[in-house]
């Protein structure tokens, strides 16, 4: 009954789920708070970008997916959560480009939706991954 | 008397050194790295995508305006057909660009390198070149760099192209 209803819910998403203020959403600021929070109130972070951008710098326990907008990325996505609970904490992000041309969240929230995960919230970067947390002093590692 | 002279100097210095670090932020473009403007551009060689061997250092004295870009990067789409132009009308003039694709592979490139019938070479990024330049953490970034190899201006997403082909034209004025 709840997979029904979290398919019925996704078949509704659009990229207004994605606007700015939405509660799909969280920013920069907040996400900082939860990397000092205890280990068991921490999301899983999932970075659905390009590779080469997360190479240079990324958050940190922050998982390499593949850019959201490539469909074996999505597999990859898939069979990551696969084993998850619906109601596990879970945060995308990306950073590639500004937040309204970035074409990798999207995909990656609406794939999360349709397998009925509930509890999923993506990073807005509103310009990019640099000027929006590194350049801003937020901890980053660099490397796989 | 010296009193007031020290007050009007202090404020002379204080705005002084405000109105160099917001020129200096305006070069650097929106929210990028501190220090790459007015230094040496590095040095790379590889293979473009055409097959060719790609050199920087063969542009020595012209004007190069280096764009990282992707495929996927919808502003980088916008803006190379504006660099192709340039491409086209400054060549003469010693004025070379550059593209530096940050896909992860280099399929989608050579596609799309014929499809928008791009006319200057394309090599493929790596995590040490774009470190090199300061750090590529979003897309697209564009370099101008001098004919003395030295960068004069960054630009960190989309920009207005006209703002980037006044300061090519005015660096290659330059001789």
């Amino acid at each position: 009954m709840v997979s029904l209803a979290s398919a019925q819910n996704a078949a509704t998403h659009s990229s207004d789920e994605l606007a700015p203020g939405s509660p799909h959403i969280i920013s920069p600021e907040d996400l900082l708070k939860l990397l000092q929070a205890p280990a068991d109130e921490k999301p899983l972070i999932l970075n659905v970008g390009p590779w080469l951008l997360y190479r240079q710098a990324h958050i940190p326990d922050a998982e390499y997916i593949g850019a959201g907008s490539d469909k074996q990325a999505l597999e990859k996505l898939r069979a990551k959560v696969k084993p998850l609970p619906h109601n596990k904490f879970i945060v995308l992000y990306c950073g590639c480009c500004p937040w309204s041309h970035c074409p990798n969240v999207q995909p990656a929230f609406k794939e999360l939706s349709t397998m009925g995960f509930t509890n999923v919230k993506v990073l807005y970067i509103a310009d990019n991954f640099g000027s929006d947390w590194v350049y801003k002093g937020y901890p980053t590692i660099k490397g796989q | 008397m010296r009193k007031v002279v020290l007050i009007v100097v202090a404020i002379v210095v204080v705005v002084g050194l405000y109105e160099l670090a917001r020129h200096q932020s305006a070069r650097n473009g929106k929210g990028g790295p501190p220090g790459m403007v007015g230094s040496v551009a590095p040095n790379f060689s590889m293979q473009a995508v055409d097959g060719k061997p790609l050199d920087l250092a063969n542009y020595n004295g012209k004007v190069v305006l280096l764009d990282f870009w992707a495929t996927w990067c919808v502003p980088c789409r916008s803006e190379i057909p504006h660099f192709v132009e340039f491409q086209n009308n400054y060549a003469a003039q010693g004025f070379q660009v550059v593209g530096i694709s940050m896909d992860d592979g280099p399929e989608p490139v050579r596609k799309f390198y014929q499809d928008f019938k791009m006319n200057y070479p394309v090599g493929m990024g790596t995590t040490q070149l774009a470190e090199s330049y300061g750090g590529i953490l979003g897309l697209p970034v564009t370099f101008l760099i001098g004919r003395d190899g030295h960068i004069a201006a960054k630009y960190v997403g989309l920009t207005d192209t006209g703002t980037i082909q006044q300061k090519a034209e005015s660096l290659l004025q330059k001789k």
